[in-house]
């Protein structure tokens, strides 16, 4: 706590340097390392990947804005890029898979947590229990075709068990846009929330899309496609929280803003001491961002950063198990739905999204498929089944 | 035996695919100068300066509790040889639990393209998969005994996975037949075979002279399972190529 973020100003653009060796030289460990340190890793790439598709969409509507945004961009990249080869080379891409959705949960219950505004806070309750489905179907399948424990990754800080089913989760897209918050009234921390959690998603969304056609095996091949569009529907849920009026500037204040607080969290809770170091550094980096953001949107848009800006970083992002809260809203409100804006018991769908889910599942569920009887066990569920067999003392079955 | 491995097609792969094309593309790269002198061998620099400044895979766990077992957890502690045994064990339960899956996806090949005289038979896949599944409850089994935890990833077994990861991903691909995935069953059988002849050395060597027993037990299956998969992708491949021969009109 006490970061100011007005007063504060972090190392200035000019000094921000980077080689390919400092881009590349460091991971995690699979096998030692903290399952947080990867939940804060895939966190922090979809933070930089959002900067990015921020940046270029602004610098093709905005003619003054180009340069500046090109300087900050260029370091945005680097950045991204120590960030996300920070994931060693010996995690597999269904690996850091299940790492994505342990990040879509835990991140997610803990925003859901802080939110101040109820409808917001329900509208990630929502999505969480949707994305707590999709560690299920994954560890399934991780488990099945590979005959691995997802727990290597979970490290038991989350439930492997399944949560609203991906296969009633597909809603037609007029059901999935939201009420977005008012910018003129809103808690600066719901703006960073909905900022955050969009940009999680989308970077979900946009590795399932890219990883998905590399799997050989055609149930993971279906799998992926189908939880990239529960993703896309989260894209298109979470960035329809913001306030569509806010200008550029202003948006781009708020990505800065976010930049600082999920780095300042980082660093408050990580555990493996090189990787502490980048948080650190980036933290300082990204300071320097946001003062010279905020010099742009004072000059151009004659306004008062602090109008936007909260004075002091919020409670950073708790990056641990948020397993109670969780299972009460699993209980509470798994059997949610959503008609237009409002979340509503599923009852009360509209037809368009009855419609829709019924032709898209109308040849087959592949999560339904490929969990089909599956309960997680340590050490995988062929444990019971090896159990059941019995050793044969001659070294075969008879 | 449906859907050849070898069929004769149009493979544009080669450069003799395009002669006019690909005499340009040679010209041009023959007339062009490398961006920077060197060698293959840069890379090797790159190699050894990330190998010697980067960490391993990770470590093996300690044991999990004292009771009944304290020789070996003392050993361990003591940072002793029996690290490298759990490690090992670890190696084995990874593998063999794999194989489970990969014979699963073997039959799914024998649904789709039946066999061949000579080839595997649906009872003698699934008696090797639940052999395999066997061999994964002895290590578990073992591993406990140590009072090692048996649904840790050690070192070794990440290693294991990583080297073999290519045949789980090839066998389940829907453009492999049943004859093209027993190649993949003959690197993991091979691999297989040569790991528990060391796991029963590994043991005899540690004094665990009762586990070793079982182990060769386990090794003794290994050995009939591999002479089976060369078998069949013996018959099978000399089979295709059999019926290649009579396709061309050559002489029996």
């Amino acid at each position: 706590m006490g970061l100011d973020l007005l007063k504060e100003k972090g190392v200035p653009l000019d000094r921000q340097k980077f080689t390919w060796k400092d881009l590349t030289r460091r991971t995690y460990s699979k096998l030692d390392d903290d399952a947080f340190t990867r939940v804060r890793v895939i966190l922090m790439n979809g933070i930089e990947s959002e900067s990015l598709r921020f940046s270029h969409a602004c610098a093709r509507m905005n003619r003054d804005l180009r340069e500046p945004l090109a300087l900050i961009r260029r370091v945005e990249q680097h950045q991204q890029t120590l960030v996300n080869w920070m994931n060693p080379g010996n995690q597999s891409p269904l690996e850091t898979t299940v790492g994505f959705e342990q990040v879509a949960i835990e991140v997610t219950a803990s925003v859901a947590i802080h939110e101040p505004d109820p409808y917001l806070a329900q509208a990630y309750r929502f999505g969480m229990l949707e994305d707590f489905d999709h560690l299920y179907r994954y560890a399934a399948l991780y488990d099945r075709v590979e005959g691995k424990d997802p727990n290597y990754l979970i490290q038991s800080y989350s439930d492997i068990i399944p949560g609203r089913p991906t296969s009633i989760e597909h809603r037609h897209p007029l059901d999935d846009v939201r009420q977005p918050y008012d910018r003129r009234t809103a808690d600066p921390l719901s703006k960073i929330h909905a900022l955050l959690i969009t940009a999680a998603e989308h970077q979900t969304h946009d590795y399932y899309m890219n990883i998905g056609p590399t799997f050989t095996d055609p149930v993971a091949r279906m799998l992926y496609a189908e939880i990239a569009s529960i993703e896309e529907q989260h894209v298109t849920q979470y960035e329809s929280l913001s306030d569509p009026d806010e200008s550029w500037l202003e948006k781009w204040l708020l990505h800065e803003a976010v930049e600082v607080y999920c780095y300042y969290s980082c660093l408050h809770y990580e555990s493996n001491p090189r990787i502490k170091e980048v948080w650190q550094r980036f933290v300082d980096y990204e300071l320097g961002h946001l003062h010279y953001v905020r010099g742009l949107f004072e000059q151009v848009e004659k306004r008062d950063a602090s109008e936007i800006l909260p004075a002091e970083l919020p409670e950073p992002i708790r990056f641990d198990s948020h397993r109670e809260f969780v299972r009460r809203t699993l209980s509470a409100e798994v059997d949610m739905s959503a008609n237009g804006t409002r979340f509503v018991p599923r009852a009360e769908e509209s037809d368009r999204t009855r419609r829709y889910r019924e032709e898209i599942n109308s040849e087959g569920s592949p999560s339904e498929i490929v969990a089909a009887g599956y309960q997680w066990k340590p050490g995988t569920e062929l444990v019971e089944k090896a159990a059941r067999l019995g050793v044969q003392t001659e070294g075969r079955i008879q | 035996m449906e859907r050849k491995a070898s069929e004769l097609g149009l493979n544009r792969t080669g450069i003799k695919t395009s002669p006019v094309n690909s005499k340009e593309a040679i010209e041009a790269s023959m007339k062009a100068v490398p961006s920077s002198p060197g060698d293959a061998s840069a890379i090797a620099q790159v190699r050894v300066e990330f190998a010697s400044e980067v960490d391993g895979l990770g470590s093996v766990p300690p044991p999990v509790g004292l009771k009944g077992m304290a020789k070996t957890a003392v050993d361990m502690l003591k940072g002793g040889r029996t690290t490298v045994f759990i490690d090992k064990l670890g190696e084995r339960a990874g593998f063999e639990r794999t194989g489970v899956r990969l014979y699963e996806a073997v039959l799914s090949k024998l649904d789709v393209f039946g066999t061949w005289e000579g080839g595997p038979s649906r009872e003698q896949l699934e008696r090797i998969r639940l052999e395999e599944l066997s061999h994964f409850a002895l290590v578990t089994r073992a591993i406990e005994q140590l009072g090692g935890d048996p649904t840790a990833l050690t070192p070794a077994a990440e290693l294991a996975s990583n080297l073999s990861m290519g045949v789980p991903r090839t066998l389940v691909d829907p453009q492999v037949n049943l004859l093209q995935c027993l190649e993949g069953l003959l690197i993991v059988e091979l691999t297989d075979n040569a790991s528990w002849e060391l796991l029963v050395d590994l043991a005899r060597e540690l004094g665990h002279e009762a586990l070793a027993d079982e182990f060769q037990l386990a090794l003794d299956a290994e050995e009939e399972h591999l002479a089976l998969v060369r078998d069949w992708l013996d018959a099978g491949t000399m089979l295709e190529a059999r019926v290649g021969q009579e396709a061309a009109g050559a002489p029996a």
